[in-house]
């Protein structure tokens, strides 16, 4: 089973997102999906400044065998990206949920988090899905 | 794999198993309007001695002429080893490889042409062909949006003295996909394309802009301040060349401070016949940072398990068998043979030898220019040109090119056609293929023709 930290929020697609400090939140793609994809080798995140909304697809990570969509977990501004992984992509799969990081939003809407799974959620959910 | 036809029993099978009545049926849901209706002219089935002595009487009517016209599809001396290698067994197919480890050949050849036409566009990175010049154009519009991300407007630039072809079939292709296509219009004296013209939109958001070089008139653009322009403003650039004509002028990737970011054009005049219009294939080269946003295939050179190099198709991700719906193209082959025949083309000829053929391009067209201004006729733009010319014949143009028609001379493409302010203009180019008494001929059978 792989991991899945319980300060964090999930979404049925694999994303996870941390609330900070600031009231601005940071998504990654998880642990599990990660492993599903394989070995990235390329991130493309949406940019810096530009809006997203839920459940819209924002970012794209390809892998050796596949290329898959991520979906924003919240509404809201950019306001930075992971450059890192410009040239190491495969932090993603080294350290999904701490250097391996996508974006960072200003939700426009914080309720929106009180929509999204808890650690025990996305755990049943993973194992329904296998 | 033996390629049989099926049979009627098997066609029945397959229709009963489905539960059709016939194959008609199975085209029930195209409307009768829009299905192409019987080609006329074209006999049902023949004998391979019949077809032969049919298409040797037709090729007669066509005759022998002199041929002057150019307007995007140009006639070179292709050496006979060109198409003699390229029928080879081992080369002999149109498409791309997918199983690596048994086509390294093939794979290896593309990787050749991509490096060859990456070097001659002055790019980092090329794929291994698309169709022709006009849809690689429209595939290199799709893909300006996608790399130009920040632009929202989704507008691009496109001069009137690209080719009208090209336009019509960018149209085509994107004009459901929410692109605004704004013309350019071009100066009718010079007939380039001025910065000037660029003015309007100096504070718009533009999402990309398209540079033709040398333009459908054969003239020369100031590359250089059209990139500017486009380099101030963060505006993607792509340019659409003539292979042939990159051995004498600056390659696209030196263009303004930094360059294009996206080359095309079309392969035809690279070991390619006229041959009524095909198969000819399109060229597409780029910098690496956009490589992503790229349609086609791609070859890369690898290395396998024992570290010995080896050749494989790469970045397949982008593509449709992968990403589906949201694949960069849905090109998925390439026209594999005509890219075959052009390697070898641009083997055979060398850097030297495609410089040369440029050579006598350009100073056969500026010959025959000479010879007509003797006469009366001058170009109708007086901008600096390549190997093709808009020459003003007046008002009895089209008249005086049937007649040289008629006396075995294709005078050039009469441009009233596409620009009904050019009535009166033809558009004739002189390549490598024409002799001093071909331009002798030209002068003869125009004064002939009065």
């Amino acid at each position: 089973m792989s991991e899945a930290p319980k300060d964090l929020k999930y979404t049925k697609s694999h994303e996870w997102v941390r609330s900070e400090a600031d009231g601005s939140v940071t998504v990654g793609i998880t642990d599990h999906a990660q492993e599903l994809l394989g070995d990235l080798v390329f991130v493309e995140a949406p940019e810096a400044g530009s809006t997203i909304e839920a459940g819209t697809a924002c970012a794209t990570v390809e892998s050796v065998k596949a290329a898959s969509d991520i979906y924003a977990p919240i509404s809201g501004e950019v306001t930075a990206v992971n450059e890192d992984l410009a040239d190491s992509p495969e932090k993603v799969n080294e350290s999904p949920f701490e250097d391996g990081w996508l974006f960072k939003v200003e939700p426009s809407d914080a309720g929106q988090l009180d929509a999204l799974m808890d650690a025990d959620a996305y755990a049943a959910h993973v194992e329904a899905e296998s | 794999m033996p390629f049989i036809p099926h049979t009627e029993e098997d066609i029945r099978a397959m229709l009963d198993s489905i539960g059709a009545e016939s194959v008609e049926d199975l085209f029930d849901e195209i409307p009768a309007d829009l299905r192409a209706p019987p080609l006329t002219g074209i006999p049902e089935g023949e004998s391979e001695m019949g077809i032969t002595r049919l298409m040797q009487e037709r090729a007669a009517k066509d005759g022998m002429p002199s041929n002057f016209i150019g307007a995007g599809a140009y006639e070179h001396h292709i050496p006979a080893a060109v198409w003699q290698i390229a029928t080879r067994g081992e080369f002999y197919s149109a498409y791309t490889p997918y199983q690596a480890e048994a086509s390294q050949g093939t794979l290896q050849l593309i990787y050749e042409y991509q490096t060859m036409i990456s070097r001659l566009t002055g790019m980092e990175v090329s794929n291994a062909s698309l169709y022709d010049g006009a849809s690689a154009l429209a595939e290199a519009v799709l893909m300006a949006v996608r790399v130009n991300r920040r632009s929202k407007a989704k507008r691009v630039l496109l001069p009137g003295a690209l080719h009208p072809d090209y336009r019509k079939v960018v149209k085509t292709l994107i004009g459901n996909q929410g692109i605004e296509l704004v013309e350019l219009p071009f100066d009718e004296t010079t007939g380039q394309t001025p910065v000037e013209v660029l003015a309007p939109y100096a504070d718009d958001d533009v999402t990309a802009m398209v540079i033709s070089q040398p333009n459908f008139f054969g003239i020369l653009e100031d590359v250089d301040a059209l990139t500017g322009w486009a380099e101030e403003r963060g505006i993607p650039v792509i340019a659409v060349v003539n292979p042939v004509s990159l051995a004498l002028l600056k390659p696209p990737g030196e263009w303004g401070a930094n360059g294009v970011d996206i080359v095309v054009g079309e392969g035809q005049p690279l070991g390619a016949p006229l041959s009524s219009g095909g198969p000819y294939y399109g060229f597409m080269t780029t910098l690496k940072k956009h490589i992503r946003q790229m349609p086609g295939r791609i070859v890369g050179r690898a290395e396998d398990a024992d570290g010995k190099p080896g050749f494989v198709l790469t970045l397949q991700a982008r593509e449709q068998h992968i990403r589906r719906s949201k694949a960069t193209s849905n090109i998925c082959t390439n026209q594999g043979l005509v890219v075959t025949a052009s390697t070898i083309h641009m083997s055979l000829l060398g850097d030297e030898g495609l410089t040369r053929v440029a050579e006598a391009c350009y100073a056969n067209t500026h010959a025959l220019v000479e010879k007509l201004a003797a006469k009366g006729i001058k170009p109708r733009f007086t901008g600096e040109y390549f190997h093709e010319v808009a020459l003003d014949f007046g008002g009895d143009a089209a008249t005086r090119v049937q007649t040289m028609a008629d006396a075995g001379v294709l005078a050039g493409l009469e441009l009233s056609r596409d620009y009904p302010q050019l009535d009166g203009c033809v558009l004739a180019c002189a390549t490598e293929t024409k002799t001093e008494s071909d331009l002798e001929q030209y002068v003869t059978t125009w004064e002939q023709a009065a």
